[in-house]
């Protein structure tokens, strides 16, 4: 490598001497090096993730352990068809951004943004059915702290068997729990489609398609990611023990 | 000396008749924590005297004046061997002896008499099995065995005595227990440690250690006149227990004469013995302690008997050796339910 | 790629400041305020964790001055609660977490391995930016009444029992907790993906591994914490029930996920501090660290250990036997790595040849401390003795002694050490070494008599004591006084220094690191050239082979 950075040189400088990459930030040797160190960065930020969801699973899987009918019971109450549209839709969503970072990949402008739209609907749809089901709950009196009440549970109106009033008042904790778990999964939703809104503007002015495209891969990731936590989360609250 | 500052002189006075390196040995097991105490202390100094030795004597052989050109050494296994396994080994005698100490600290002896604390911001309440209630003092015999159910009314509280050197975390909504057997007559401190919000600092006590007669003269001078069993028994009768718990063949639920310290089946398959945590989680949350055999109709009484009133229930409970007087209450509870004498029978209920 | 792989720069007789450095590259406030700079992010965040510093410094002598009587007279008992709660949440979450990583390895780790800077300079900034934020939190909490659950955060105490501030320092800590994520996250990958051609992980010097270890900690241990806190703000906000008894949830669940961070934390705290010892120890006694493949491996060791004890802080709580032996035997195995560490910076100093100028000093005191702090650690892990010790204030001590008598120790050190390519200026020898014996002095004052009042029984968190715990009280309080001096003093000369110091050349004390190669202070990307490396770390022949040869000289 004969073009070293002049360090005395003021930063903008440094980027004129990597003309051929533009996009290779000043402190990154090569191309290949900081492409690494961003993936690698990504999988670590997963990685903590993982950890920030472990506390809540780790919740789960004690307290479904000790109130085991009433988390039967409280899953009873969750709508299966909702859940199983909105993991289509999700997993729908997932091969979206696949398609996108793939179209990154051949450099396809168009069909990036394209991509990244059908996620964003893709994923406003999710939210929209989870605030629905939400709603739902709502009506139904079953949000802890809120608006409780067991009567659903100790006078079933169908043909659920009525829990005692103690474990009927254990629901609390699965609707606790189910609203922490699926209400942080709904915020990373939020927070994954803010960028999304972000990326396919920059996408639009041809950011992702000159070749440089960690970004839009190391999103892709995170989309992932959030994609998976729901997999994990949909068996767990909907869909275990719904022979009961 | 006085005049240069009575400030200071009144410090100094103070520092002579007060200091102490050690709370008093005033329990059975003091001793023993005292002991594994000096040998970890013990092995500190040694630790500290080492490495401070080593410190001092290579700054002063190897200083620069002295030693103008270091010489590098890249390290040995041996002696980074000898001072893993050294300090390993320390580590592990401390470990045995504090796990040895541990178990002989939480488990009580069979003999061990039983008395109820109730906490909650910020004092402590004890209820004493022949009915003596206390706040913020306990009063126990010296030489004998001395069991503590705990319980919390609202948040975390711990319990410590430390001239006994003892404590014990007090939770809500579980039983957690702690004993000890008194050596010293005398008067100690009763400290709540878990801090627990704005009078945390005011949470103590006195634990007053008496001779027997003492005792015996302190129990029968303060007693309310009902023991936690009678008051238990009428809080029995006035929540409706017997009508179940008849010990009739045909009753809805278990007989409870001579349950407690035994083992029973639950409907999951599972086997649990009845303590006082048992029968306090089946008062309140019946449907997960469900005996095998008798159908969930037992209804929750969370909210509706306090504390103090579930301590009285399972001191009841534990004290039952016949269902001779239940069957009673039972007749006399229905007899009295039509007259007006029935809240007097309701007494020992919802102290809340 | 030239041979002559390092630069070298004129000694230290001859130094004069050079033209250009990381401080006059640009000027004016946009230009720290949005700098991408690993230096300029660290001189930014030593200004902010310093600010944090004294004031939770200041809480502490408010708790000392409250301590001086046995009665609550100087403040309520509420005010009191307050008090402690805040020096706790700021000296922890604002002060001791971030301190020697985001400052010292903040400048120093990226030169260390040979790169121009982090990996993500732009997340390194927005990590500053979420630390102010949760200052800003923190400060607001503070400002608008306080808030008083110690900061432990204990439920049910904290979601159903206080009507204070809770969720206001919850979301602060919270923050907090991100940003050290992501300084966490930085260095990793910068160690990691970073290193310039011939930095192998052996040659890494041991700052870096312990940097890195801690990294591990916080990348994976914070996000614990910050679930916990947004299950102890939802419950306090809305109510939900997952630690609340009445509801069904298990308060004690909270404490095994808060300590699941928050014992880490610890070794957060004092595993950076670990590495800047290691560089003093071997620069001052001009010798390779003694048995560095222990060293480093015992950091990682305590990593890896550090994350199964968690449950030694719930022994009187109840927790099965039979956890409380294994948590308990796992304790005793986290306590030999560093044991290893104290005994090779020991044998360190054999056959060295020794000079005491004040980050060694400070090194020392860290030494004799930490060796303090991490036996009554032993003591706290012993089963048996932990029932009498717990909760009183021998566990205040002996935490103090960690994290105050080792921790910022090594914190006063490590800004001793490189000050100097901080800011190119030195400080006055003399009154830095007065600073170090009255620190050391004033700690041993203000702690050591609370092991003794602790063993004697006191409870920590007490605004009021039975009076014949006050003689030790006084003391500690004395202590306190002392020490307070003793900090003051190093903020006091070290900006006096940033005009008036001696100008200190590239090396003044002869150190083997890569960031003492080049010029101090150093250019914004660090290096002319990316530096070939080929010695092992602390090589002192290399070192003294290079200042033979003068190689060229820029400035």
């Amino acid at each position: 490598m004969d073009s070293h950075v002049i360090a005395t040189q003021p930063v903008h400088d440094a980027h004129e001497a990597h003309a051929h990459a533009p996009y290779l930030r000043h402190h990154f040797e090569t191309v290949e090096q900081q492409r690494e160190a961003s993936s690698f960065g990504m999988w670590l930020f997963l990685l903590t993730e993982i950890m920030f969801f472990g506390g809540l699973f780790t919740a789960y899987l004690i307290y479904r352990n000790w109130y085991y009918p009433a988390f039967v019971v409280g899953s009873h109450q969750l709508s299966i068809v909702l859940g199983t549209i909105n993991t289509a839709v999700l997993i729908c969503s997932s091969f979206t951004m696949a398609m996108g970072v793939y179209s990154a990949e051949m450099k396809r402008r168009k069909a990036l943004v394209g991509w990244l739209l059908a996620t964003i609907i893709l994923g406003g749809v999710f939210l929209g059915i989870k605030a629905d089901e939400y709603h739902e709950k709502w009506e139904k009196h079953h949000v802890p702290g809120l608006n409780f009440s067991v009567q659903d549970f100790t006078h079933p109106t169908d043909a659920e068997p009525a829990l005692p009033l103690d474990m009927a008042q254990k629901t609390q904790v699965y609707f606790s729990l189910y609203f922490a778990m699926t209400g942080m999964h709904a915020l990373h939703m939020v927070i994954g489609i803010s960028i999304l809104l972000v990326l396919v503007v920059k996408a639009w002015g041809g950011a992702y398609t000159a070749g440089h495209m960690t970004t839009i891969e190391n999103f892709g990731l995170y989309w992932h990611f959030v994609d998976i936590v729901w997999i994990f989360l949909f068996p767990l609250l909907y869909l275990i023990s719904r022979h009961q | 000396m006085h005049f240069i500052s009575p400030v200071l002189w009144q410090f100094l006075v103070n520092w002579l008749t007060h200091f102490a390196l050690f709370p008093p040995e005033a329990s059975e097991i003091a001793p023993y924590t005292d002991s594994l105490y000096f040998f970890l202390v013990l092995i500190s100094l040694v630790g500290m005297t080492v490495v401070v030795l080593l410190v001092v004597l290579f700054s002063v052989m190897y200083r620069k004046e002295r030693n103008p050109e270091p010489t590098q050494i890249e390290g040995s296994t041996l002696l980074e061997a000898t001072w893993t396994i050294i300090p390993l080994a320390l580590f592990m005698v401390t470990f045995v002896w504090g796990a040895l100490l541990y178990f002989r600290i939480y488990n009580p002896p069979t003999n061990a008499m039983n008395i109820y604390i109730v906490g909650k911001q910020w004092m402590w309440k004890a209820e004493h099995p022949g009915g003596q209630h206390e706040i913020n003092a306990l009063h126990i015999p010296v030489n004998r065995a001395v069991q503590l159910t705990m319980i919390s009314q609202d948040v975390f509280h711990s319990f410590s005595i430390p001239a006994f050197r003892v404590k014990r975390e007090v939770i809500p909504g579980r039983y957690s227990t702690v004993w000890f057997k008194a050596t010293q007559i005398g008067t100690y401190h009763l400290f709540c440690t878990q801090y627990c919000g704005t009078l945390h600092s005011q949470m103590i006590g006195q634990i007053v250690v008496m001779t027997p007669d003492d005792y015996e003269k302190w129990t029968n001078g303060s007693t309310s006149g009902a023991s936690l069993a009678q008051n238990g028994e009428r809080l029995f009768a006035s929540l409706g227990c017997s009508s179940c718990h008849s010990g009739n063949a045909d009753s809805h639920g278990p007989s409870l004469a001579q349950a407690y310290g035994g083992k029973v089946q639950l409907a999951n398959g599972s086997f649990a013995t009845v303590d006082d945590a048992f029968l306090r989680d089946s008062i309140l949350n019946p449907t997960m302690h469900q005996i095998a055999g008798y159908s969930p109709i037992m209804p929750t009484y969370q909210g509706q008997v306090s504390e103090e009133g579930l301590i009285d229930l399972v001191e009841y409970i534990k004290n039952l050796n016949s269902n001779y007087r239940v069957q009673q209450t039972l007749t006399t509870s229905t007899v009295q339910s039509t007259t007006p004498a029935a809240p007097a029978a309701g007494q020992g209920m919802v102290k809340q | 790629m030239s041979t002559a792989t390092i630069v070298k720069l004129p000694p230290q007789e001859t130094a004069s400041l050079p033209k250009r450095s990381y401080l006059n590259s640009e000027y004016g406030l946009k230009s720290w305020l949005l700098t991408g700079d690993h230096k300029r992010i660290a001189i930014l965040y030593l200004i902010s964790i310093t600010f944090f510093f004294f004031i939770g410094g200041a809480m502490a002598g408010l708790i000392r001055l409250e301590l001086l009587t046995p009665q609550s007279d100087l403040m309520a008992t509420d005010t009191y609660n307050k008090v402690f709660t805040m020096h706790g949440i700021i000296m922890v979450f604002l002060f001791l977490v971030p301190s020697v990583p985001a400052t010292i390895g903040n400048f120093v780790i990226p030169i260390m391995v040979g790169a121009k800077d982090l990996a993500f300079p732009k997340v390194n900034l927005l990590s500053w930016y979420l630390y102010i934020v949760a200052g800003i939190f923190t400060i607001s909490a503070l400002v608008l009444g306080g808030v008083d659950t110690g900061w432990t955060f204990t439920t049910p105490l904290s979601t159903h029992y206080l009507n204070t501030h809770v969720i206001t320092a919850g979301l602060g800590i919270f923050i907090a907790g991100f940003s050290s994520i992501f300084t966490g996250l930085n260095f990793i990958v910068t160690i990691h993906r970073m290193r310039a051609p011939g930095m192998t992980w052996f040659r890494l010097p041991l700052f870096c591994w312990s940097n890195y270890a801690a990294s591990i900690l916080m990348v994976l241990g914070t996000p614990v914490l910050a679930i916990t806190l947004v299950l102890v703000i939802l419950e306090r906000a809305i109510g939900i029930g997952v630690f609340d008894p009445a509801k069904g949830g298990d308060p004690l669940l909270f404490q095994h996920l808060f300590w699941f961070y928050s014992h880490p934390a610890v070794y957060i705290m004092i595993l950076p501090g670990m590495g800047v010892i290691s560089e003093v120890i071997s620069t001052f006694s001009r010798k390779r660290v003694f048995g560095y493949t222990a060293v480093a491996f015992s950091s990682v060791a305590i990593a890896v250990f550090g994350f199964f004890v968690w449950a030694h802080h719930m022994f009187i709580m109840g927790v099965s036997n039979y956890s409380a032996l294994v948590f308990s035997l796992l304790t005793m195995l986290v306590a030999v790595p560093s044991a290893i560490k104290i005994f090779n910076w020991a044998a360190t100093l054999y056959k060295g040849s020794i000079t005491f100028e004040t980050p060694m000093l400070y090194a020392f005191g860290f030494m004799g401390l930490f060796t303090i702090g991490g036996l009554t650690g032993v003591f706290l892990g012993s089963l048996g003795m932990d029932i009498h010790l717990t909760e009183t204030y021998f566990i205040v001590a002996h935490f103090h002694f960690v994290m105050v008598g080792g921790m910022l120790m090594a914190f006063l050190s490590g800004i001793h050490f490189w000050w100097p390519k901080m800011t190119g200026r030195m400080y006055p020898e003399a009154l830095s070494k007065l600073a170090a014996l009255t620190t050391f002095i004033g700690f041993n004052l203000t702690f050591f008599p609370q092991f003794i009042v602790g063993y004697l029984g006191m409870p920590r968190r007490y605004a009021a004591y039975p009076p014949e715990f006050q003689v030790l009280n006084v003391l500690s309080t004395a202590g306190a006084t002392v020490l307070g001096i003793g900090y003051l003093l190093p903020m006091l000369y070290l900006t006096w220094s940033l005009k008036y110091g001696k100008i200190a050349g590239s090396n003044p004390w002869q150190a083997t690191g890569l960031e003492w190669q080049i010029q101090s202070p150093p250019l914004t990307e660090n290096f002319i050239e990316t530096p070939l490396v080929d010695h092992e770390a602390y090589d002192y022949e290399w070192l003294a082979h290079q200042t033979e040869h003068e190689v060229q000289t820029v400035g």
